[in-house]
């Protein structure tokens, strides 16, 4: 009966047996090959940030952009957090980090927040005219920021609340609920019918059913909704110019006043320092966020 | 699961439902459905249905699936919008409450546990809602924990029990609720044929200790027949046959209910019945006596006819052991094919040029290809209107 090869055979044929051996193939070492151009590529350039941050002026100035630093020196981080210039102002991109921590996390957590309530009654109560009003948000996601602008700086006048952190705060929110309700929506169709029917039955209201059933299964989707809005939220340029005001400009819109001040020698250092800042905190998030990371990007990728 | 459910049946045979067994007035009934009317959009699940369930009546819904079980159900529950009709829980009008003020509990199919919480927590999650005091909930819970033998699981989660005991968790769930009414929402579908067999014995046992009236929706002929006082078969939003498992099986009223129930199932041959004195079905060269046919109606002159003989109640032997007095009628055909079962075997073989199944116990020694002889029993065969599919 059985067709395996009898060893008596006495011949070397190998027997199939057991985990297939691996064999590198042309087109593995290729594919290998890709991988490693694409990642000197995109890293090349934080490698030349992160040397030049570490060099005094007169290094600089020698022109070997990818010698490692002669001097190692700090000096630049340390100006860029505390004294480089705006303007007028020398207080360094600290006062930017702190506004754009003050700006993003109540943006994130509110915006988070009524993505799900939006995505939790869309997929179990189905109101009446539920699809329209899915269809019509999600119509806001495409619509391309810069045609809100200008309307939106007039409704912010008008109610007085232009150039306020109220300002920019909602416009954060108001932008974030499209992408959040669609990825709380299609989080909880997946979530079985019948386990809402049972909170029903037990007498769970809208926000029974919601804080104390749906909620707490929710946390895989409440990790990749934070990792989108913060990420999202802290690289904002426009917004920040537009509605934030002069007191609480982020830390994106103070990184280019810096960078692009014009008074005297620029000071490359203090600027790759100061840029390496501001990315710091999407970037920890990138790398602390491991596999989660990836379903962000799919998930993020309904934006298009 | 049955090859000829899916056959059709032209339209009118669904409109003749035979009476209940127990006629139930509407007033003693602890379930009553009047006039009910579900529409999803433009598509009507159920048109003007009524439905009469007794106090501790054990009723089981059975169809195949998309035939409106589940909506039925879910209509009693309160979790749908009804488009028309009165439902009556224990001689009240509950059409327009909420589910948990209808006085029932609820199994599903997918048990529908919440997973974040504990065995105990969901058990307990509606009594707390209700404002219970918490000596009360627990005394309950406990009570329902000894009952269904969850007491040592009470502090777990529902992701670390198995498929049975998360069954059994929910059924607890509706147990603490104290009600009078169980909804049951295929509750064993999502279970192996052993634990299914085994929970089967345990709702019934529920039932026997417990009294309540228990509606149940499945698919399952067997747990129809081994669970239900009564059956409603459904098709098509229709129920087709209310009554006990037994006269369900003898007496199908219509030719779907006859496929449907039985497995194997029931042989169908077709050809013509000719009434009068002497009643007899015939079909390519066969004649089948019918004097011994218990006849619905009084049939005259002749008609296309359907004649179902179900696989047991065909034995297989030698004509000289008698007829019985008539009560046989003795054939010969063929082997075919034959399907062991264990206990069983189904021999297929051919009459007047139809297929037929016989079901014979495992040691009787036939053959693929043999010629053999089977005889019918006369007086537990089904005659139905070859057009309308209503039993004759
Ligand atoms: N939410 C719904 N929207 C539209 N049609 C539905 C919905 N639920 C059920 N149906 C339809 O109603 C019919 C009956 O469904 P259901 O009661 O679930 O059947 P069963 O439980 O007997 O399998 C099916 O044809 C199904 O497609
Ligand atoms: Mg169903």
């Amino acid at each position: 009966m059985s067709s395996i090869a009898s060893p008596a055979a006495g011949s070397r044929v190998v027997v199939a047996r057991g985990p297939r051996p691996q064999s590198l193939t042309a087109g593995r070492i290729g594919l290998y090959c890709f991988i490693l151009v694409t990642a000197v590529y995109f890293l090349a350039p934080l490698y030349v940030m992160l040397m030049t941050s570490f060099k005094s002026m007169d290094e600089i100035r020698l022109g070997n952009i990818f010698n490692l630093p002669q001097h190692f020196t700090l000096q630049p981080w340390i100006d860029a957090w505390l004294h480089a210039c705006t303007g007028l102002n020398c207080t360094g991109i600290s006062v930017g980090f702190t506004n754009s921590v003050i700006i993003t996390v109540p943006s994130v957590i509110l915006s988070i927040a009524a993505g799900a309530i939006n995505g939790y009654a869309l997929s179990f109560w189905k109101p009446r005219g539920a699809n329209v009003l899915f269809a019509i948000l999600l119509l806001g996601a495409f619509v391309p920021y810069q045609a809100f602008l200008y309307p939106l700086v007039r409704v912010y006048s008008t109610l007085g609340l232009f150039n306020t952190l109220t300002n920019i705060i909602t416009v954060h929110i108001i932008f974030g609920l499209p992408v959040m309700t669609l990825l709380f929506r299609n989080f909880y169709a997946g979530i079985p019918m019948e386990l809402f029917k049972a909170a029903r039955v037990d007498g769970a209201g809208f926000w029974r059913t919601f804080f104390s059933v749906m909620l707490p299964m929710s946390t895989p989707i409440i990790i990749v909704a934070v990792i989108l809005q913060a990420t999202n939220i802290w690289n904002d340029f426009l917004f920040g110019l537009v509605f934030a005001g002069r007191e609480n400009l982020p830390m994106t819109v103070q990184l280019n006043n810096i960078v692009n001040s014009t008074q005297g020698e620029r000071a490359y250092n203090v600027d790759m320092a100061a840029t390496i800042l501001t990315a710091l905190v999407p970037l920890a998030i990138y790398f602390f966020s491991g596999r989660w990371f990836v379903r962000g990007i799919a998930a993020g990728a309904v934006k298009g | 699961m049955i090859a000829t459910s899916t056959k059709p049946v032209a339209p009118a045979a669904t409109e003749t439902a035979m009476p209940p067994a127990v006629a139930l007035s509407p007033d003693e009934a602890s379930v009553s459905i009047r006039d009910l009317v579900i529409q999803y959009g433009a598509l009507t699940v159920l048109d003007r249905m009524s439905l009469n369930v007794g106090k501790g009546e054990f009723l089981v819904l059975l169809g195949p699936s998309g035939c409106g079980k589940s909506t039925l159900l879910n209509a009693i529950a309160g979790l749908l919008d009804i488009a028309d009709g009165e439902i009556w829980i224990a001689g009240k009008n509950v059409t327009w409450e909420e589910p948990k003020d209808r006085g029932i509990g609820m199994v599903f199919q997918s048990y529908a546990l919440y997973p974040r919480m504990t065995i105990e927590q969901n058990m307990s999650f509606g009594l707390k809602i209700s404002g219970l005091p918490k000596s009360e909930v627990a005394e309950r819970v406990a009570k329902a924990a000894k009952m269904l033998r969850l007491e040592q699981l009470l502090k777990r989660r529902p992701s670390e029990l198995s498929g049975g005991q998360r069954q059994r968790v929910a059924i607890g769930r509706a147990l603490v609720r104290n009600v009078d009414v169980f909804l049951f929402d295929e509750p064993l579908s999502n279970l192996d044929a052993q634990l299914r067999a085994e929970l089967r014995v345990e709702i019934k046992q529920l039932h026997q200790d417990l009294g309540n009236t228990m509606i149940y929706v499945t698919h399952d002929q067997i747990e129809a027949m081994t669970l239900a006082n009564r059956i409603a078969v459904m098709k098509g939003g229709i129920i087709q046959q209310l009554d006990t498992p037994e006269v369900i099986y003898n007496r199908p009223a219509n030719r779907f209910v006859a496929g449907f129930i039985g497995s194997p199932a029931m042989s169908f041959l077709t050809g013509t019945v000719e009434g009068g004195a002497a009643p007899r079905f015939s079909a390519n060269g066969l004649t089948v006596p019918l004097d011994r046919y218990d006849f619905d109606s009084t049939a005259s002159g002749q008609l296309e006819a359907t004649l179902g003989a179900r696989p047991e109640h065909i034995i297989v032997g030698n004509p000289a052991s008698g007829t019985d007095d008539g009560r046989w009628l003795w054939l010969d055909g063929k082997v075919r094919l034959l399907e062991p079962t264990g206990a069983d075997t189904i021999v297929w073989t051919e009459l007047a040029g139809q297929p037929l199944t016989i079901r014979v116990t495992a040691d009787q020694k036939l053959k693929v290809g043999e010629q053999f002889h089977f005889a019918l029993d006369l007086t537990r065969l089904s005659l139905f209107n070859a057009g309308t599919g209503v039993r004759l």
